[in-house]
């Protein structure tokens, strides 16, 4: 090593050997590996234990950060009924589960998964989907049980997101296959049929005399039969579907092209009439679908549909007659007592039995400051427990609750297919009654000769089969899905991204989505304190389970004092200690001056720091808005209307109006239910309504609302059920996502005239009867490829010049 | 000219055996995941490389 790699190694801040956190100390090591908690250490220990050392050679620190680890009780993966809903097969020897591991994240982490069997001898095989993030593990029943393997894989940080719900749609996942089939029977098929058209379309000699001529017609229509019925089968079930609704949509005019080119095809062939134009149809089937498994993008690790039931727990912790024993959600009743444990989640509406205790309701109502109960108070639903753990007696039934309340609402069981109105489903109506039209005056026009007025007819409706038209959309929003999904904005379906260019309306919510997810920042004002003032402060902090002191205690990256003395905490009002001689207080400016009965001024949420009786200044929690927050809504302010709803108190209001130049709809204290109601109200009015949001608060009005963006700091974590998942990071690009469903839109717009011009000169064969197999052959597939090449051309053009790729 | 018929034949059969093959891939999974293979493969390279070293130093 050079000389002076080895000064920068000691003033380098020591990362954790494991996940490459800071660490705060150095007491944590093992010889020269150096860790930020002990829980990263362990897992260390284990690896090192079993020889997987390879883990750390693979990546760099490629652990998950232990600091918030809570040890769980999986008692209730021991209920049998529980543990039949998980496991995919079990034939009582060997038994299958797949497990959903967000925390997956590097080649590492499919190393040591695929390496369980080291760990536990009871594992069979353990095989990774990355993408899909999904872990399948075979073990032996009779060796290890599922409760054994679910702690195994906390033990080294990779906790399985065991949900019931989470299991349905890994499974989906897995379903349609059937695509893949037809464009691949479509594919034989198109082959196949063009090698045996050629002969005709060159016209040999030979081929005319011989009967080879009737032997290759026949052979191509036994070949396109499984064209017709299997792989062009979803086109005519989509247009009758759309039928039966009243409405046109662009399947419609396929189907007819489809079943015209096939009968006509059929009766040309058998009759000695021509050749047919089998390969014409072959080759449309083939393209579209083509197109189909280019729109059908999908992000599997990623789910948009989201329920409360997801973010819940699946099993509690029962207490009966003293003892602790865990249950599964389901079975949770009202009366039961339960024990949450700190950063839990509260499962139902329930009364608190312990004497106080902190609720973090930031989830359910965006309120950003954690709450104080007391005994007897009611906690709700979905707040999440802050502090030591606390018993509560269950009032009411889970579907019965605050937060679930809203999920009855009739939003959530909306059939949203009617509401896709796209750009292409618009024209086609019109399209389908033109070329109709055309069809029947050309017929009419050869009338005299009945033979020539039919061809004319089939021959518009074959040439007029909107292939190009039925590509354009599908290539250009399925590639703008995968170049959003490069820059992290992770969208459900094509169609969101048409809706997204007719938005008018753009609501945010506060907590989470304009301000920072960790809303809790705080910073000191004051006289600037010294090192050794800090971590006074930050070791008497450490003493108190109260939420202002951790986010004290996170603040200063500091040394702690172990020993400490006199430690007074007076809950509500604030802690004491005696520290290496100094007396260090924490607290309200009453708790400090010694104040009594005096109006506590409840808004504020200052915490006051003294040492040795002098006041030094004070904590001030602050919203600590996203840096981008200015520019985007500078940028949208004059396009869009804009509002922000937030379940915060108004203390904020001017705050948010700095960022706006013109009155902004600004509106506190929402509920869940008022900001779906909001959004309601909006789209009554003729708005067409994009909200931005993050928490489960925001899961209905995100639903409501025509275009629904979540963000999250973590797309694999916590979203609510929304059309968009947007990661924190990318919320800068939030301006350029929008300009740019404008771009496709164009683009769209253009490769319509394309086709519509295809389509004109291909009509004008037609009328005149002049449409030749052989011109249909070439001109269907060049129309629908040079239309493809030029969407995906002109989106990866655009998006490079915007700095999307 | 009617040898032609056999050889349309034969490659017909030889292209409905690929078809078959495409099905079967799709069938037994291939296309669910295309990514996880490709890390996979440097790891058994890695791992088998030192079975081999201990199964050389066990023959010899």
């Amino acid at each position: 090593m050079k000389p002076e790699n080895n000064t920068t190694t000691v003033e380098k801040k020591l990362l954790c050997y494991h996940c490459g956190d800071l660490c705060a100390t150095d007491d944590i090591h093992i010889n020269d590996k150096y860790f930020c908690c002990n829980g990263c250490k362990t897992v260390y220990e284990i690896l090192n234990e079993n020889n997987l050392c390879n883990y750390y050679q693979i990546e760099e620190n490629p652990g998950v950060s232990q600091k918030k680890k809570i040890t769980r009780n999986y008692d209730f993966l021991e209920d049998s009924t529980l543990k039949e809903t998980l496991i995919d097969f079990s034939d009582g020897n060997n038994t299958r589960i797949t497990f959903s591991i967000p925390q997956m994240h590097c080649s590492s982490c499919i190393w040591i998964l695929e390496n369980l069997y080291k760990l536990d001898p009871g594992i069979t095989n353990s095989k990774v989907d990355f993408f899909k993030k999904i872990l399948i593990v075979q073990f032996k029943e009779k060796e290890t049980s599922l409760k054994g393997i679910v702690e195994l894989l906390d033990s080294i940080g990779y906790r399985p997101d065991l949900n019931l719900e989470g299991k349905q749609s890994i499974k989906s996942s897995y379903r349609n296959k059937s695509l893949y089939y037809k464009i691949g029977v479509a594919g034989f098929a198109f082959g196949n049929i063009m090698l045996l058209s050629f002969p005709e379309y060159l016209s040999f000699t030979d081929f005319e005399t011989t009967n080879l001529k009737e032997v290759f017609a026949y052979l191509n229509i036994i070949l396109s039969l499984p064209v017709f019925f299997y792989s062009g089968s979803e086109y005519f079930i989509s247009a009758y579907k759309g039928l039966r609704k009243k409405i046109v949509n662009i399947d419609v005019p396929i189907a007819i092209g489809i079943i015209v080119l096939f009968t006509r095809s059929v009766v040309d062939i058998v009759f000695g009439f021509g050749p047919g134009y089998l390969d014409s149809l072959a080759a449309l089937v083939f393209l579209l679908l083509i197109g189909r498994l280019f729109q059908n993008k999908t992000y599997d690790a990623l789910n948009f549909e989201r329920n409360y039931q997801a973010y819940f727990p699946i099993a509690v912790t029962k207490i009966i007659n003293g003892n602790e024993t865990t249950i599964p959600l389901k079975k949770l009743k009202v009366s039961d007592r339960i024990l949450v444990k700190s950063s839990e989640l509260i499962p139902a509406d329930s009364v608190l039995l312990s004497d106080h205790a902190f609720i973090d309701y930031s989830f359910v109502t965006g309120e950003s400051n954690p709450v104080e109960i007391v005994n007897g108070d009611l906690v709700y639903a979905g707040g999440r427990q802050i502090g030591s753990a606390i018993e509560v007696e269950v009032v009411k039934e889970i579907s019965q609750s605050y937060l679930t309340q809203l999920w009855n609402n009739k939003i959530f069981d909306k059939d949203y297919e009617s509401r896709i109105n796209s750009l292409v489903n618009g024209i086609s109506k019109y399209f389908t009654v033109a070329i109709i039209t055309i069809a029947v005056i050309s017929a009419l026009f050869w009338i005299p000769e009945i033979s020539t007025a039919l061809n004319v007819f089939t021959a518009v409706l074959i040439i007029a089969c909107p292939c190009a038209l039925a590509l354009s959309t599908p290539f250009t929003l399925g590639n703008t899905l995968r170049i959003f999904g490069r820059n992290n904005f992770y969208v459900k379906n094509a169609d969101v991204i048409e809706r997204m260019s007719k938005v008018n309306h753009i609501v945010f919510d506060k907590t989470g989505t304009l301000t920072e997810a960790s809303s809790n920042q705080i910073k000191f004002v004051g006289e600037p304190l010294t090192d050794k003032q800090k971590s006074l402060i930050k070791s008497l902090a450490r003493n108190s389970s109260h939420p202002l002191s951790l986010n004290i205690y996170e603040l200063f990256d500091v040394h702690i004092i172990e020993e400490l003395n006199d430690f007074h905490e007076i809950p509500g009002k604030g802690i004491k200690a005696v520290i290496e001689g100094n007396i260090v207080q924490i607290g309200s400016k009453m708790f400090l001056e010694k104040m009594k009965d005096e109006k506590n001024p409840t808004l504020s949420t200052r915490v006051y720091v003294s040492i040795n009786n002098e006041i030094k200044g004070f904590f001030n929690v602050v919203n600590n808005y996203r840096n981008s927050v200015k520019e985007t809504i500078e940028y949208l302010e004059p396009y869009y209307k804009i509002s922000v709803l937030s379940g915060d108190n108004d203390g904020e209001r001017e705050q948010l109006q700095k960022f706006f130049e013109k009155e902004p709809t600004l509106l506190f204290r929402q509920s869940p239910h008022d900001k779906l109601n909001y959004i309601e109200k909006l789209q009554t009015e003729g708005d067409v309504v994009l909200m931005v949001g993050d928490g489960l608060n925001d899961a209905g009005a995100l639903k409501q609302s025509d275009v629904g963006i979540s963000i999250s700091e973590d797309a694999a974590n916590f979203s609510p059920s929304c059309d968009g998942i947007l990661e924190a990071e990318s919320f800068p690009k939030l301006i350029e996502f929008i300009k740019f469903s404008f771009i496709s839109k164009k683009i769209i717009y253009i490769s319509f005239v394309i086709s519509f011009f295809y389509n004109v000169v291909g009509l004008s064969f037609a009328v005149q009867a002049l449409l030749s197999p052989v011109i249909a052959a070439i001109l269907m597939p060049v129309s629908s490829i040079s239309v493809v090449v030029f969407t995906v051309f002109s989106t990866n053009f655009l998006a490079k010049k915007k700095g999307l790729i | 000219m009617s040898v032609i018929l056999i050889l349309i034949g034969f490659s017909l059969i030889i292209a409905i055996g690929f078809l078959m093959a495409y099905i079967w891939a799709v069938k037994s999974g291939q296309y669910d995941d295309n990514y996880t293979p490709s890390v996979r493969i440097l790891f058994d390279n890695d791992k088998t490389g030192q079975e081999k070293d201990d199964d050389n130093k066990n023959h010899k």
